[in-house]
């Protein structure tokens, strides 16, 4: 297959977007995940809505309230204004915080159903073999939720780089900067080139298949073995 | 000496139990499902934190109502019911876990990988272990990490009959060899007339009665003597053996009782388990001609219809502890048997216990 430079920028900067996205999310996503299942708060429903809210908002929504707060006049532009470090709107950096928040729910869902599904024994025999809570998590939950961090891990960075409505709203269209590879093959549509629009949405076609593939002979849903 | 005060308020369950155990020894929480045992041992071991709770170890203050000592802090090992091993760490990970992170070194561990027969398995996945070798290598997790009290969980609850009987005689050991304290909860009769030093009996989460298990333990049937199973146990010392017919004398008290060969030095003490059913009364002692080897001369206690037709009759044996008897009424009646008479219980059999 014969990619354009243009395609070749664009099909990098999606790599390094939905690889950012997702560590960002695995870092910054488990402690929220782990709050969330272990939680008895009665505040807990609100926090799993706004997580999931993502999931059945319009991407256009999500990126006309992301470019309002970034904006000029919206809170985090003022914010970012004051500090010099310049507006998010447009920006790649802009686009990283648009697509964590477009991609929350499926990082944070599989890492909290893999930590629910860890039997509360697991905890108190580590607690009664001198394990310390921040010892718990990482040498208990962690490793028993492995699962869960491989499917957040490729659900998080397939669904990033197959976003597109908010791309448009935040990012625009600049090569280079913004214009991943859904927005390429929009303006090759759009400019009625349509063979060139085949070869990324094939690659896309293909790309997706192969993540899936691999996430479910990986990691396949267990089912419970009867006990013995 | 060991002092713990719990008073838990729990949706519909409440725990309110002051106990003092001995700091040797096991201590056999005993009660049926529900009666708050298991609440009380994860109160000791601090996974659950109730609104009250003292609790003071050979004088250290591990909880009172200003100070609580998490769980991860306390020097204690835990059995849980099915073992609850890591199934990510093999089974000799699962015994560092535990010790990498105790203060103390844990002494004699692999004499205790010995003794509890683990030895071949250490390189195993946790997964690939039957229920009997998981409830040991969580034992010996448990034991690993230097604990100051062990407790267990009802250890022997999730396994058959046979994995039972492969699972005591290591317990039988452990009972022997480790000087810490051990509290044992159970709902098992068995389990604690063997393994029980000391008994603390508990109901709808309070104590009904606690003390030394053989003071105790003709009590704790009670409740019990409506079960098929109902027992004795008696605490025996050994005399003599006799090779040629494969058979032990044991004495209790001024009473000697032939039980089948035990292969332990005489003088030391034996449980001897003695079910109801196989105690028959006479009122003659006239037993030449026939199979039964023990005959005691004792008194009647009590007689109670325990069940239609049927009669529990406490005896006791030279003002010691209480033998049960179960007879039909048909044959109380004949005999005309009465509180003070003095009978012939004519023993079919006896087991002991280890």
């Amino acid at each position: 297959m014969n990619f354009t430079p243009q395609d070749w920028s664009a099909i990098r900067l999606t790599l390094e977007l939905a690889s950012l996205t997702t560590l960002l999310l695995i870092l910054f996503g488990t402690p929220v995940a782990w709050w969330l299942s272990r939680t008895t708060s009665r505040t807990k429903p609100l926090f799993v809505s706004l997580v999931a809210m993502p999931l059945v908002l319009p991407p256009s929504v999500i990126g006309f309230y992301l470019l309002v707060f970034m904006g000029p006049n919206g809170p985090l532009g003022q914010l970012m204004d004051q500090l010099g470090i310049g507006r998010l709107p447009f920006s790649f950096g802009g686009l990283l915080l648009a697509s964590c928040i477009y991609s929350l729910p499926f990082v944070v869902q599989p890492l909290q159903n893999a930590f629910e599904a860890i039997d509360e024994r697991m905890y108190e025999a580590a607690a009664t073999l001198r394990a310390s809570p921040l010892d718990r998590f990482f040498t208990v939950a962690v490793p028993l939720a492995k699962p869960g961090f491989l499917t957040a891990a490729v659900l998080g960075f397939a669904h990033t780089v197959g976003e597109f409505g908010v791309v448009l709203m935040i990012g625009g269209n600049i090569p280079d900067k913004t214009r991943v590879v859904s927005v390429q093959i929009y303006d090759y549509v759009e400019a009625l080139e349509y063979s060139e629009a085949h070869r990324l949405a094939a690659l896309m076609l293909v790309f997706s298949f192969i993540v899936l593939f691999l996430l479910y002979t990986l990691n396949p849903t267990k089912k419970k073995a009867p006990a013995a | 000496m060991i002092e713990a005060d719990f008073h838990l308020a729990l949706p519909g369950f409440s725990l309110e139990t002051h106990i003092v155990l001995p700091s040797r020894g096991v201590t056999a929480l005993f009660g049926p499902s529900g009666s708050g045992k298991s609440t009380l041992l994860r109160c000791i071991a601090g996974l659950l934190k109730p609104q009250y709770g003292k609790l003071i170890v050979n004088g250290e203050v591990w909880q009172d109502a200003s100070h609580f000592m998490p769980p991860h802090r306390r020097p204690v090992g835990m059995v849980f019911q099915d073992a609850a091993l890591f199934p990510h760490l093999s089974v000799q990970q699962n015994l560092d876990y535990g010790a990498k992170r105790s203060r103390s070194k844990a002494s004699g561990t692999d004499n205790l990988i010995e003794l509890l027969g683990i030895s071949h398995l250490l390189q195993r996945r946790t997964d690939a272990l039957s229920g009997g070798e998981k409830q040991r290598v969580g034992i010996a997790r448990a034991l690993f990490s230097a604990p100051k009290m062990l407790l267990l969980d009802e250890p022997l609850a999730a396994l058959d009959a046979q994995r039972k009987a492969e699972l005591l005689p290591y317990l039988d050991q452990l009972h022997q060899q480790l000087d810490i304290p051990v509290v044992y909860v159970s709902h098992a009769p068995e389990e604690v007339a063997r393994l029980a030093d000391y008994i603390v009996q508990l109901g709808e989460g309070r104590v009904i009665r606690s003390g030394g298990a053989i003071d105790i333990f003709p009590a704790l049937l009670h409740p019990l003597s409506q079960e098929e199973g109902v027992f004795t146990l008696l605490v025996g010392t050994i005399e003599l053996h006799d090779t040629n017919d494969y058979l032990t004398q044991v004495s209790i008290g001024a009473h000697r009782l032939w039980v089948r060969y035990i292969n332990r030095p005489i003088g030391s003490q034996v449980r001897l388990r003695l079910l109801a059913r196989d105690v028959s009364l006479s009122l003659d002692p006239g037993v030449r001609e026939s199979s039964i080897l023990n005959t005691l001369q004792t008194e009647i206690a009590t007689l109670e219809e325990t069940a239609p037709g049927r009669t529990l009759v406490r005896l006791t044996l030279n003002e010691g502890p209480a033998l049960l008897s179960r007879i039909t009424t048909r044959s109380a009646r004949a005999l005309r048997l009465q509180p003070g008479q003095q009978v012939y219980a004519q023993i079919k059999g006896v087991a002991p216990m280890e």
